[in-house]
């Protein structure tokens, strides 16, 4: 029992049979955390550095979590504070950390493609942590659990994606995820937060209206607007933005049916969700941050002997 | 091949384990078997439904628990962890670990570690199938013990469940 890759760059390249058994791993630990004492001592002997080089609450402290509750030994970096800015190199970070003896790195970078970068490096195990605006494959593989857990199985559910889809890594990420796991995808939300090309690149259904796009699906990951991201004015107003696009309990009680609400956090209540839905029972957000733990255990239990680098 | 138990005597030592757990406890409430995942289950439930049979008052919890996480070889080998289940507070309670075949010992004591984690039994019983002499690589010893052989570290001993036997390869 092993994973194919010694690292988890993306979900691009990842198989199914990873993906599965990530997944039913993590359903082990999910019943770990239930327990009186919620720690195992698998990871004992390893030492884990979570590198943020980007601002981070859910995915830090449920990495931290997760390795702890696996009895690995873990060192917290953040950028802000560290010799970065003194002009050390992100490689030459990594190798100082890396020659005091630890075993696996997590990271999150504001550049897209760090991890890969490092992991044609160094020799250790690297989890991506979230990547610029390419992927978060933890997120979507917790994503997945979810909406398992909830609905039984992603085979044929009808999934959309809203809101700020051109510079959502956790939006890439639960594409590739979803089609391999049989869902049928949709991205909704403003045409200028939509690529142009998805529809063909990743064979996605394409939404402009919202109305429509939650009529369609089964369940909606509703995502932020990614503000740090935008160099430029995509749309007039957060005002706006939220008439247009902001869920809100008069929309889902338009519809004829129950669907599932999910968000990655952080939320901008008002914004893209409205606070009624957030907190309602539609909503799995709080499930989400609680299988984020048992997930990530899952990732780096199945890492933690992870050869051939 | 040799065959150590038959079905006819496999039948016999399960009735007697199953006896001597309800010698020792007059009080079968307070006994808790838990089968250890994957194999010992098997044994479990046999030993469980034998006791259910006998006519007594009272039966014991009944509980299944995975020790795959506890393992201590999991840098050689990641093994597929199955289902832990545990619907009852073990505090104080008498728990009698149940395995097929006691070998080198590790998996019971991971079991033990494993159990811990689940609170603090008023004491920890072991109950095998098999026990396989001279080979202990922990002092670990059974207080149940279907039947004690020795064998040298080439040979496998299976307990096939479908055919009701035990052989030694």
């Amino acid at each position: 029992m092993q994973l194919s890759t010694p690292h988890l760059l993306g979900i691009k390249d990842l198989p199914i049979a990873d993906i599965d058994l990530i997944l039913s791993t993590a359903s082990h630990f999910k019943d770990v955390l239930q327990r009186p004492i919620k720690k195992v001592p698998s990871l004992r002997d390893t030492t884990i550095v979570n590198l943020f080089y980007e601002n981070s609450t859910r995915t830090r402290i449920s990495f931290e979590l997760a390795e702890k509750r696996l009895s690995a030994d873990t060192l917290n970096f953040s950028a802000s504070g560290s010799s970065v800015s003194k002009g050390e190199s992100l490689l030459d970070t990594v190798k100082n950390i890396l020659s005091m003896k630890v075993d696996m790195v997590v990271m999150r970078h504001s550049s897209s493609g760090a991890p890969h970068f490092l992991a044609k490096h160094i020799p250790v195990a690297i989890v991506n942590a979230g990547d610029g605006i390419n992927e978060h494959p933890t997120q979507a593989l917790l994503d997945a659990f979810s909406i398992k857990e909830k609905c039984g199985t992603l085979e044929g559910k009808k999934v959309v994606l809203i809101g700020d889809i051109m510079h959502s890594r956790v939006a890439l990420s639960n594409i590739y995820l979803l089609k391999k796991a049989g869902a049928e995808v949709m991205v909704a939300g403003p045409p200028t937060l939509i690529p142009i090309y998805i529809q063909e690149a990743l064979d996605v259904r394409v939404e402009y209206n919202l109305k429509k796009a939650l009529q369609w699906c089964d369940v909606a990951n509703v995502l932020r607007i990614q503000l740090e991201r935008q160099n430029e004015v995509l749309f007039s107003s957060l005002r706006e933005y939220n008439l247009a696009y902001g869920i809100s309990k008069k929309t889902l009680e338009a519809l004829n049916k129950e669907i599932v609400i999910l968000h990655p956090g952080p939320i901008n209540r008002g914004v893209e969700i409205d606070s009624d839905v957030a907190d309602s029972s539609h909503s799995i957000i709080l499930q989400q941050v609680e299988n984020g733990v048992a997930v990530r255990m899952a990732v780096l239990y199945l890492l933690s002997n992870a050869q051939n680098f | 091949m040799l065959t150590i138990l038959d079905k006819s005597r496999l039948q016999i030592t399960i009735e007697r384990l199953a006896c001597q757990v309800i010698e020792n406890y007059i009080d079968l409430t307070s006994v808790a078997l838990i089968g250890i995942q994957p194999r010992g289950v098997f044994l479990a439930d046999k030993i469980y439904d034998q006791i259910s049979n006998m006519g007594v008052h009272q039966l014991p919890q009944y509980g299944r628990m995975d020790i795959t996480f506890y393992r201590d070889d999991i840098r050689k080998e990641l093994h597929e962890p199955n289902k832990t289940d545990i619907p009852f507070s073990i505090e104080e309670k008498n728990v009698i670990l149940i395995d097929d075949v006691l070998y080198t010992g590790r998996t019971i004591r991971a079991a033990m570690d494993a159990l811990l984690s689940f609170g603090r039994p008023y004491k920890v019983e072991l109950c095998v199938l098999i026990n396989r002499r001279y080979s202990r690589q922990l002092p670990i010893q059974p207080d149940y013990c279907g039947k004690a052989i020795d064998s040298i570290i080439s040979q496998k001993v299976k307990v096939e469940w479908d055919r009701e036997e035990v052989n030694l390869y």
